[in-house]
């Protein structure tokens, strides 16, 4: 029930984007999460974006997943 | 990046199991609360796979498996009033109440639909004027910023044929209520990755503080679980107990302001009833008195009372204390196709969730 997805948001209009789930696109409420960018990744639940992926961390999560996976 | 294949790494997944196994020095029993994540632990094979001593037990964090018969009885009530439509989320559609279900209901004619986002109630209260529209709205933290901004918009378009009959439920004092009835025999908890998004780290800090026991807001693919699984042994190895972050790229320390705020314009918190785990203070909420007139459970009908099947564990599973191979009823009567309890029916529900891949 608390699943989400990221998609990329393509287009925006007043509150509600366009939004890039591999490959297709549907309209998110932007409702929640109002200070985003085309070209930025969101995460979606049930048709509204909840946060912004940050993409900084996530690199930094991955560099971190292979330390973890070198460091045995 | 596309912020999921990256995280399934097989390779990666393969070292950071040995870490996992280096470090952990004693058993451990960790629980998962979200629902979410028990489907990703089971499709990933993650349990087999981790050494021995850690142990890994389903929590609370399935809204469908939590909502109380007397809830689910009340939507049904409501779906047999005149001129209603009832909408609510697909997994709502099958669970058992006491003695039907909506999608029973639905076979027997009456109008029940199932909704993707919670402002499609909005478009069918706008296009079916002539008849009542009610919500049957469940769902934690994650969710319930989505409903609450359905309510707001209700009332700015002053749609007065729409009603919300409420069954949200908050996690936090779920938790709380699970560590104080000291039923529960865990190590650390592995808390969900977007309830936390909307709440951050302070709603949590008793679980460290009160209880001195370490949690890991974690993601949900399997590098996410793996990391998380590692975290907590190394705080638990270290004899630390802090609410710490592994799911950095969605949750921040302060959640998302804005969707607090939405609920809070709303709702303000009371107790709820929850399957399995009772009457929990602070883990719902009413309306507020400015929203009060769009409130379904208001509405003046007979409802019967709520039954519960004698032998059905759901309660006990949903509290970690039973897994479904201990329930007589698991695979002989109850199985996906006839659900007895709702851990069943909901995809993200424990029981289903053993049917599937144990």
């Amino acid at each position: 029930m608390c699943l989400g997805i990221p998609g990329r948001v393509v287009e925006i209009e007043k509150n509600v984007a366009k939004v890039d789930v591999g490959g297709i696109v549907r309209d998110i409420s932007l409702d929640l999460c109002p200070d985003v960018s085309v070209g930025e990744y969101v995460l979606i639940h049930t048709g509204f974006a909840i946060h912004k992926v940050d993409e900084a961390e996530a690199h930094e999560t991955l560099k971190l997943l292979r330390e973890l996976a070198e460091a045995t | 990046m596309k912020f999921i294949d990256e995280f399934r790494d097989k390779e990666l997944a393969k070292g950071i199991l040995k870490n996992i196994e280096k470090t952990s020095k004693r058993p451990v029993q960790l629980m998962e609360v979200c629902g979410t994540h028990t489907v990703s632990i089971f499709r990933y094979g993650i349990r087999g796979l981790l050494p021995e001593q850690v142990k890994l037990l389903s929590g609370p964090g399935c809204p469908v498996c939590v909502t109380p018969n007397q809830d689910i009885d009340l939507a049904i009530a409501l779906s047999r009033q005149k001129d209603m439509i009832i909408v609510t989320f697909g997994d709502m559609m099958r669970v058992p109440g006491s003695t039907s279900s909506l999608q029973k209901e639905k076979a027997e004619g009456r109008d029940i639909r199932i909704i993707y986002s919670s402002l499609e109630a909005l478009t069918i209260a706008r296009e079916h004027p002539d008849k009542r529209v009610v919500f049957f709205a469940i769902g934690f933290e994650t969710t319930s910023p989505t409903i609450a901004v359905a309510i707001l918009r209700t009332k700015e378009e002053e749609i007065k044929n729409l009603f919300f009959l409420n069954s949200q439920k908050r996690i936090p004092p779920a938790l709380y209520a699970l560590l104080q009835s000291k039923k529960l025999n865990v190590d650390g908890f592995i808390l969900p990755g977007h309830v936390s998004a909307i709440l951050g780290t302070r709603p949590y800090q008793f679980i460290a503080k009160e209880f001195d026991k370490p949690a890991v807001i974690t993601g949900f693919e399997p590098l996410d679980i793996l990391q998380g699984i590692w975290m907590l042994i190394k705080q638990i190895e270290e004899n630390r107990a802090v609410i710490d972050i592994q799911y950095g790229r969605i949750v921040h320390e302060n959640g998302n302001p804005l969707a607090m705020q939405k609920i809070e314009e709303v709702f303000v918190h009371d107790h709820a009833q929850w399957r399995g785990l009772g009457s929990i203070p602070d883990s719902g909420y009413r309306f507020r008195e400015s929203f009060k007139t769009l409130d379904a459970g208001h509405f003046d009908i007979e409802v019967e009372p709520p039954r519960e099947h004698p032998e059905c564990l759901c309660g006990e599973v949903l509290q970690g204390i039973k897994t479904p191979l201990e329930c007589r009823l698991f695979r002989v009567v109850c199985h996906p196709e006839n659900p007895i309890g709702p851990c069943m029916v909901s995809i993200e529900g424990t029981c289903h969730t053993y049917f599937k891949f144990y």
